[in-house]
């Protein structure tokens, strides 16, 4: 039993990392959001299936919340938001797939080579829990970095705390009180950056991030 | 049970600052606020008396505020009981004064409510027994004199004053932090007993010595961090100008002590006592020097409370120095002498700022060049200026001239040292303690000559009237304990006993009180002595049988005849001698190598109408070598990294993004 619920639990939080490369090389923002609710959705099936193992019943509003709110609300107010801004169309220059896939596979090393020793006195579960998560919050920096969209900008932002979470519900015994306001603390964040779009965008016609920073300084030195 | 009133004390001060903000306005909130500093410091002092009067047992006291696993923990022993009198007595002393003086503040809502805060600071300062405490009272006494330095800040010269206070006392308090840190050690024991407990190694005991040297050296403005002392002291109201100089510097003393005497505990390499000699030999030459410059009398002043830390720094030094050989005897007068200076100082430096702010009230004025004569208009404020000058300048039988005695007598010692280096070094800084001293002298003739002898140099002068009872009752009070702690040495040093003890390995010097006449015998009467009653005997029979002689044998007739006027027939004021003249041949032998004074005289041809003009150029050795650089640095760097401000988002989250990497690459490597 024990084997078979360690690889459930591996198995999921992997297809996290996986889903997490799938977010790097969308182009289209209609996928991406799909892609960031299967991210979700993954996290609610690891964070539920951790839920089952530690015997921890509380972790199963942490995978609701997960499922209710990032894998349902947030992509669904993003879509419309897309949709409103009349951007659904628009294509983002993914500058080198291969680039993005070699940087995030490196990232992906480097978690784990960092984990692994620091965790060697945890619980196996536990271990491959925090690589994993330290890859996915790693990987959705590396979005944020790349793209100039402003969307793929706040989904590699959610992707990130995905990971926070995903490592929060790995370790045993954290209060679900950390994880409500994580969880909300990315709802006013959408929010915040809903409001933000719609500023931008009324300001200089575009969320294309390259289009703002002929606004800014560096551009005119 | 000491200690509970004691920390009640200062949330009176606290509340009063509260009031002081809501009634500043008010015409009588003045007075209220310095009626309470003035009983709650006399309280405090009557409690700490009472305290090194029974035996002085340590008192602890934990309270569950401050950081939440370690508690704030306080703590009344001997040494901070000395260091709470001689604080206490000043900031009693300074809020009779201001009784009077703050009548005359324009703006009192800025002085008001951080009065008593700076005072409640202070007293924490000394009370706490754990890192957090002391450096949060520390942080909270620096704050509430940088705005009280601030309290004129229409001046711009105030203004630069207060900015660099600020980034001096950052810069110490940093050091101070990292100390505390190095003796807490990796188990993080910030409690002062646990780290009186922990013994640090060799290494990390001298880097604690260091940065003590430079935390606690900043505030008490030891060369070369006393750059900012000089231009801040002065800038803030006079009475707060004496607590900062006569008091504030004390705490900064205090701080040293009990970090490098307490916390470090018994291994001291006997290289430590060099380095603080060294600096102390140096600050005491350097202070009076840069003071014999000023004709600015709040900042002369200020440049001597730097040289009388370089004198208790020269005391403190000495005392590792034997500490470190294990002389524990000689260690216990060193440590005296510098004990008895700090009380020395705080009581002749408040006098000495007290009576400059009389005649701040009474003439608007802190230039000696626009002063003089005051001894008509304010002939007591004149007498109680006299009696500090004249301890400041160590004349017996004065206080002043006890503790420097004392000093002489611990370097006299010197010669037993087992090292070389110090076996120099010692005799050396001697040599500089005692060109200071005259130094100071001179130095004193010239405030004293040049502000309230002569006539008048300016209007105001001639129009001064003498200051307000309260104040000349606080300069008095000053006064009267220089002269009682310079005949009565004896009992000082008796009190001073414990003190020492405590941070001596329970050595201290032998016990005075029992010597016949009162007479103070450091080490044994063969070798030296002194009596300030025997002096002051002497000196005032033979004053008297001078005065009879005089009388009896001189004329008694009554002649009046025209006053030799030097060949000036109705003589200006002008032609009297001014601050810089009375400096110059002093300038012209040591400034003109330490400070490259230049003096340049325009004497224009026969018929030309302008005026000759006499000018003198003078440079800052310590601020062109070590602080010039450092902000020429400073601004080239921030100048550089400038463009970081104008980076897109993507940049920053790259850069945010490089550094994650960066770090955890970092840590895979390094394991």
């Amino acid at each position: 039993m024990h084997g078979l619920a360690f690889d459930i639990a591996h198995l999921l939080a992997g297809g996290m990392v996986i889903v997490s490369f799938m977010l790097l090389y969308q182009d289209r923002v209609y996928a991406l959001l799909k892609v960031f609710a299967l991210h979700s959705l993954v996290l609610a099936l690891a964070v539920g299936w951790q839920a089952h193992i530690q015997n921890a019943p509380h972790l199963y509003v942490t995978a609701a919340i997960a499922l209710i709110f990032k894998a349902i609300i947030i992509p669904t107010a993003l879509y419309r938001i897309v949709r409103r801004l009349g951007i659904h169309r628009t294509l983002e220059v993914v500058g080198g797939v291969g680039r993005d896939m070699l940087a995030g596979t490196g990232l992906v090393a480097l978690a784990i080579l960092v984990m692994l020793p620091v965790t060697a006195t945890a619980d196996p579960l536990a271990r491959e829990d925090l690589a994993f998560a330290l890859a996915v919050i790693l990987l959705g920096l590396l979005l944020m970095v790349v793209r100039h969209n402003a969307i793929s900008l706040v989904i590699g932002f959610m992707s990130l705390e995905n990971g926070l979470v995903l490592a929060a519900a790995g370790a045993r015994g954290m209060p679900l009180a950390v994880e409500i306001s994580v969880a909300f603390s990315v709802l006013i964040a959408l929010i915040v950056i809903g409001v933000f779009l719609f500023r931008i965008r009324e300001r200089f016609d575009s969320v294309d991030m390259q289009a703002m920073d002929t606004f800014r300084e560096e551009r005119r030195r | 049970m000491t200690l509970a009133l004691l920390l009640a004390l200062p949330m009176v001060l606290l509340a009063a600052g509260v009031y002081a903000v809501i009634a500043a306005r008010q015409s009588n909130s003045s007075r209220i606020v310095y009626s309470i500093s003035l009983a709650v410091s006399t309280v405090a002092l009557v409690a700490v008396l009472a305290y090194l009067m029974s035996g002085q047992q340590p008192e602890t006291l934990q309270l569950p505020i401050g950081l939440p696993w370690l508690g704030a923990h306080f703590r009344l022993d001997a040494l901070a009981a000395f260091f709470l009198m001689v604080i206490n007595l000043g900031n009693a002393v300074a809020s009779l004064f201001a009784l009077g003086y703050g009548q005359h503040e324009k703006a009192p809502e800025r002085v008001l409510p951080f009065f008593p805060a700076f005072l409640a600071g202070m007293n924490l300062v000394l009370l706490a027994d754990d890192a957090f405490a002391f450096l949060f009272a520390w942080e909270f006494m620096s704050l509430s004199s940088w705005a009280l330095v601030m309290a004129h800040h229409q001046e711009s010269a105030n203004v630069r004053a207060g900015y660099l206070y600020l980034v001096m006392a950052c810069f110490g308090t940093l050091a101070l932090l990292l100390a505390f840190g190095v003796l807490a050690g990796p188990s993080g024991g910030y409690d002062f007993d646990a780290i009186r407990a922990g013994h640090a190694t060799p290494g990390l005991a001298a880097l604690v010595l260091i940065l003590a040297l430079i935390g606690t050296g900043s505030k008490a403005g030891l060369v070369p961090l006393h750059v900012w002392l000089p231009l801040a002291h002065p800038a803030a109201p006079s009475h707060v100008s004496a607590l900062m100089s006569g008091v504030m510097t004390k705490v900064a003393v205090y701080g040293f002590i009990r970090i490098v005497f307490d916390l470090l505990g018994e291994p001291v390499a006997w290289w430590w006592g060099g380095i603080v000699l060294a600096l102390g030999g140096v600050t005491a030459v350097l202070g009076v020097l840069y003071a014999l410059m000023q004709h600015d009398l709040k900042r002369l002043l200020a440049y001597h409370t730097v040289e009388n830390i370089g004198i208790i720094f020269i005391g403190l030094g000495l005392a590792l120095a034997f500490q470190g050989n294990q002389m524990y005897a000689s260690a216990a007068l060193a440590l005296t002498a510098a004990l008895f200076h700090v009380l020395n100082h705080s009581l002749f430096k408040s006098l000495l700022f007290l009576g400059t702010g009389a005649v701040l009230t009474a003439t608007g004025e802190r230039d000696m060049d626009h002063l003089g004569g005051l001894i008509h208009p304010m002939p007591w404020t004149a007498l109680a200026f006299l009696i500090g000058a004249a301890a400041i300048s160590a004349l017996p039988p004065l206080n002043g001239f006890v503790s420097e005695w004392l000093t002489f007598q611990a370097i006299l010692i010197s010669p037993e040292l087992p090292q070389w280096l110090l076996k120099f070094l010692v005799p050396a800084v001697g040599a500089l303690l005692a060109l200071s001293a005259a130094l100071a002298a001179a130095c004193f003739v010239k405030a004293f000559g040049m502000s309230f002898l002569g006539r008048p140099r300016s209007p105001v002068a001639a129009q001064a009237r003498e200051t307000d009872r309260y104040s000349l009752t606080a300069m008095f009070i000053l006064a009267g304990l220089c002269i009682v702690a310079g005949i009565l040495p004896g009992l000082v040093v008796d009190g001073l006993g414990p003190v020492v003890g405590l941070i001596n390995g329970s050595i201290q010097l032998t016990a005075q009180h029992n010597q016949p006449w009162l007479t103070l015998v450091p080490i044994v009467d063969v070798k030296s002595s002194y009596n300030g009653l025997l002096v002051l005997l002497f000196m005032a029979i033979s004053g008297m049988l001078a005065a009879l002689l005089i009388h009896r044998l001189g004329s008694s007739a009554v002649r009046r005849g025209p006053a030799w006027d030097c060949g000036f027939p109705d003589a200006s004021p002008a032609t009297q001698y001014t601050a810089g003249s009375f400096a110059q041949p002093i300038r012209r032998v040591f400034g003109s190598v330490v400070f490259q004074a230049r003096e340049r005289v325009t004497m224009p041809p026969p018929g030309d109408p302008r005026p000759a003009k006499f000018e003198v150029r003078m440079r800052d050795p310590i601020w062109d070598v070590g602080y010039a650089p450092i902000a020429a640095a400073v601004v080239a760097v921030s100048t550089r990294f400038n463009y970081l401000q104008y980076l897109t988002i993507r940049r920053y989250l790259g850069l945010v993004f490089g550094a994650l990497v960066l770090l955890l690459l970092g840590v895979v490597l390094w394991r």
